[in-house]
């Protein structure tokens, strides 16, 4: 199964990024923390809108939507 | 098994959310959405092959295959929108799954338009 990994790819950019905001509030950069997080979101985002993407795909051809 | 596969994949899937959910939230319900996509992409496909013996049974009774292919239209609709809005619900978002309930409320609806006008034409059809 491809899109397994796809989880544990999400969770561990979900680490990294907790890590990094924690680092760089802790080094006084807050705002750079912000934008590691909307980074990290948005990161993920495409990820999971490709996997939405061919969901949806699945369910238009087996329902005939 | 192919239960066994979803279940396990569901508690890792679990495990790793809460992990997630507590470092960042708006990662946690990403990765939420993206283990319930990843569950029903391993069930659809064997849906198929029920949908396939559906369409051989009716066509066996004769029924015509427009009804079939609404009713099953129909469940898809439902389906969906059931996902997108417990996605919703999960986001603490009640209002927005509300909406979604109510947009598919309406579209199931619009699709059953014409069997309720079949009926209804075989009523007045039966009825002297």
């Amino acid at each position: 199964m491809p899109n397994i990994d796809l989880i544990y790819k999400i969770a561990a950019v979900g680490v990294l990024v907790a890590i990094l905001h924690t680092v760089l509030s802790k080094a006084g950069k807050e705002e750079y923390g912000q934008i590691v997080t909307i980074a990290g979101v948005a990161i993920v985002f495409l990820m999971v809108v490709e996997l939405l993407n061919r969901l949806f795909q699945t369910v238009k051809t087996l329902f005939n939507l | 098994m192919h239960i066994l596969q979803i279940v396990g994949f569901a508690l890792v899937a679990a495990v790793l959310t809460v992990v997630v959910r507590r470092l960042r939230p708006e990662l946690g319900l990403l990765l939420s959405l993206a283990a319930g996509v990843v569950i029903l992409l391993l069930v659809l496909p064997s849906l198929l092959s029920v949908f396939q013996r559906l369409r051989y049974l009716s066509a066996a009774a004769q029924v015509n295959l427009r009804y079939l292919d609404t009713v099953l239209k129909i469940v898809g609709v439902a389906y969906l929108t059931e996902f997108g809005a417990q996605i919703c619900r999960d986001a603490g978002e009640g209002a927005l799954a509300a909406k979604v309930e109510l947009a598919g409320k309406v579209l199931i609806l619009l699709l059953s338009v014409p069997i309720l006008n079949a009926i209804l034409d075989l009523l007045i059809k039966l009825l002297p």
